[in-house]
C-alpha cells in the first residue's frame, strides 16, 4: 500500500490554492493527474514519486546518480574478483 | 522506466552480495518493515544471495494486515445499506472478516467500489449528493497526507455526505512494540522507505539508541534492498547502532514538511489495535475534533456482529518476525490467495501471499558461507 511510482512531471495547473495544484506526471507512457500540493517546489521535467494521487516527494536526480556511481563500482570490483 | 530499472542491475547485486559476504564474521537478524520490501526480497530471490548468517525477517508493514477485523466486519456492515457507496483500494476487499469479506458484500449487492485515490472518493461523493460515500482510509505514515488532504477538502467544499472508516498506523510505536518484547529477534532494521519520505527520519533516532539498533531508511529495488542490508551489517559488524538513510533520492532527514502540517492539522495521535499485535499505544491517527464530523466510524451505528478470527491463522507471529509463512500449518493448504484465512495472504504486501506468489514453501536452500551460531550482539 505504501507503493510510489517515480513519473516525470509533465503538465502543472495552477489554480490559485495550493492544496488543489495539480499536473499530469507521466509514468513510461502511462498520464495520470496528480495532486501536487506537498511538493511546491516541483517544476516541470522534476521526476516526483506518486502514492495513491500525490506527489510526495521530488526525486533528488543527483543523489540518485551517487547511489548508482558507487553501486556501479561494487559491480565492476565483483567482476574483477570472480 | 527511469529510477526504477537502474536499480535492479543483476551485476551490481551480485557486487553488493560479495561485499556483504566479505563483512559477515557472526549470524546477524534484520527487519524490513514494509511489506513492499518484503515482496522485491521474495520476488527477486535476494535471501538466495545472501550468506547463511544474515536472516531477514519480515515486519509488520502491511496496512491491510495490521487493520483489526472488528473494523473489516464494520466496513462490510457499512458497505452493505442501501445508501451508501463504499469505496477502498482494492487491496481491502478480499480480506476476510468474522463471517463476510468487501467481496461477499458485492457480491450480495453492496455498492462497493475501487478508488485509486482518496480524492477519487470524494469526487463520488460530489456526483452522488444523494448517497454517503465512505472511503476505507487504511494505511501507514505514507498515505496519511492523502487522506488528511481528502477530509480537509471535503471540509472546504462543504461535502457532507463523505466520510471515513479510520484505520490509520504508525511505523515507530510498532518497531518499539517489536523492540520491547521478551521475544525479540530483530538486531537491525531496514526502514520503510516511503513511510521516511512523509515523516523523515529524526524520530528513529531514539529508538536506534535506546535498543541499540541500526536504523537503515531503505528504498524498494533489489539494489536498494541489498545496499541496506549492507549498511546494516556494516554497522552491526562494527557495533554501530545509528540511523543511516540508504534512499536519499527520495528520503530527506526532516521528511515532507507541508505533508506533515495537513497531516497535523487534520488528525490527532490515538491508541489503535493492530490486528495480530493488539493495541498499541499512541500507535495511529485519528480524526481532530473539527474534522470529527467525516469519521464513518461515529456516523454509522455499531454492527453488533462480534468478532471472530481464524483459530488456524499464525498471521500475529507472522507480522512480529517470529514466524516465517511457510511454518504455518494452513499455508498454501487451507490458507490460500483465493480462500484466505488471514489478511497476510490477501494483501499485495502480505508476508504469505508473496511467499506463495514466488514459490518459497521451505527453507531457504543457500549457497553461502556456514558460520557458527552465535547468540545475538
Amino acid at each position: 500500500m505504501c507503493l510510489a511510482v517515480p513519473g516525470r512531471l509533465i503538465e502543472i495547473s495552477d489554480g490559485g490554492d495550493a492544496n488543489f495544484r495539480c499536473g499530469k506526471v507521466d509514468f513510461s507512457g502511462i498520464r495520470k493527474e496528480v495532486n501536487l500540493a506537498y511538493t511546491p517546489e516541483a517544476k516541470l521535467g522534476d521526476y516526483v514519486l506518486v502514492h495513491v494521487g500525490f506527489a510526495i516527494s521530488v526525486v533528488d536526480e543527483a543523489e540518485a546518480q551517487r547511489t548508482l556511481q558507487y553501486l556501479e563500482e561494487m559491480g565492476r570490483l565483483a567482476e574483477e574478483l570472480s | 522506466m527511469k529510477f526504477v530499472s537502474e536499480f535492479r542491475d543483476p551485476k551490481m547485486a551480485e557486487g553488493l552480495a560479495q561485499a556483504i559476504r566479505k563483512q559477515v564474521t557472526r549470524p546477524w537478524t534484520i527487519m524490513e518493515i514494509c511489506g513492499g520490501q518484503t515482496h522485491t526480497i521474495v520476488k527477486s530471490g535476494i535471501e538466495e544471495l545472501l550468506p547463511k548468517a544474515v536472516t531477514l525477517v519480515h515486519g509488520p508493514g502491511c496496512p491491510v494486515c495490521v487493520t483489526p477485523i472488528e473494523l473489516i466486519d464494520k466496513a462490510v456492515a457499512i458497505s452493505e445499506r442501501r445508501d451508501v457507496i463504499f469505496c477502498s483500494f482494492g487491496d481491502m476487499l478480499r480480506v476476510p472478516g468474522s463471517s463476510r469479506s468487501l467481496f461477499d458484500a458485492k457480491a450480495a449487492s453492496g455498492d462497493v467500489r475501487i478508488v485509486y485515490s482518496p480524492l477519487d472518493a470524494l469526487k463520488l461523493a460530489k456526483a452522488n449528493p444523494a448517497k454517503q460515500v465512505v472511503f476505507f482510509a487504511v494505511g501507514f505514515e505514507t498515505t496519511a497526507p492523502a487522506n488528511a488532504m481528502a477530509v480537509w477538502q471535503a471540509d472546504h467544499d462543504g461535502v457532507e455526505n463523505f466520510s471515513m472508516l479510520i484505520s490509520h498506523v504508525l511505523v515507530p510505536p510498532a518497531m518499539e512494540a517489536i523492540l520491547s518484547s521478551d521475544n525479540c529477534r530483530v538486531q537491525g532494521f531496514l526502514a520503510a522507505g516511503h513511510v521516511c519520505t512523509v515523516m523523515g527520519f529524526e524520530e528513529y533516532v531514539p529508538l536506534a539508541k535506546q535498543y541499540k539498533v541500526p536504523i537503515v531508511v531503505t528504498g524498494f529495488e533489489p539494489l536498494d534492498i541489498l545496499e541496506g542490508v549492507l549498511m546494516c551489517v556494516s554497522q552491526l559488524e562494527a557495533g554501530r547502532h545509528e540511523v543511516e538513510n540508504q534512499y536519499s533520492r527520495a528520503v530527506r532527514r526532516e521528511g515532507n514538511r507541508p505533508a506533515q502540517e495537513r497531516i497535523a492539522d487534520v488528525f490527532e495521535i490515538a491508541p489503535r489495535q493492530w490486528r495480530g499485535l493488539g493495541e498499541i499505544p499512541a500507535s495511529g491517527l485519528r480524526l481532530r475534533g473539527r474534522y470529527r464530523n467525516y469519521d464513518a466510524d461515529l456516523r454509522f451505528p455499531a454492527s453488533g456482529e462480534p468478532a471472530k478470527e481464524s483459530p488456524e491463522c499464525i498471521s500475529g507471529l507472522i507480522l512480529q518476525g517470529l514466524k516465517k509463512p511457510h511454518e504455518c500449518g494452513a499455508f498454501g493448504v487451507k490458507c490460500t490467495p483465493e480462500n484466505p484465512l488471514g489478511a497476510p495472504m490477501v494483501s499485495s504486501e502480505g508476508a504469505c501471499a508473496a511467499y506463495y506468489h514466488y514459490g518459497r514453501r521451505k527453507e531457504r536452500e543457500n549457497t553461502g558461507p556456514e558460520l557458527p551460531v552465535a547468540q545475538g550482539f
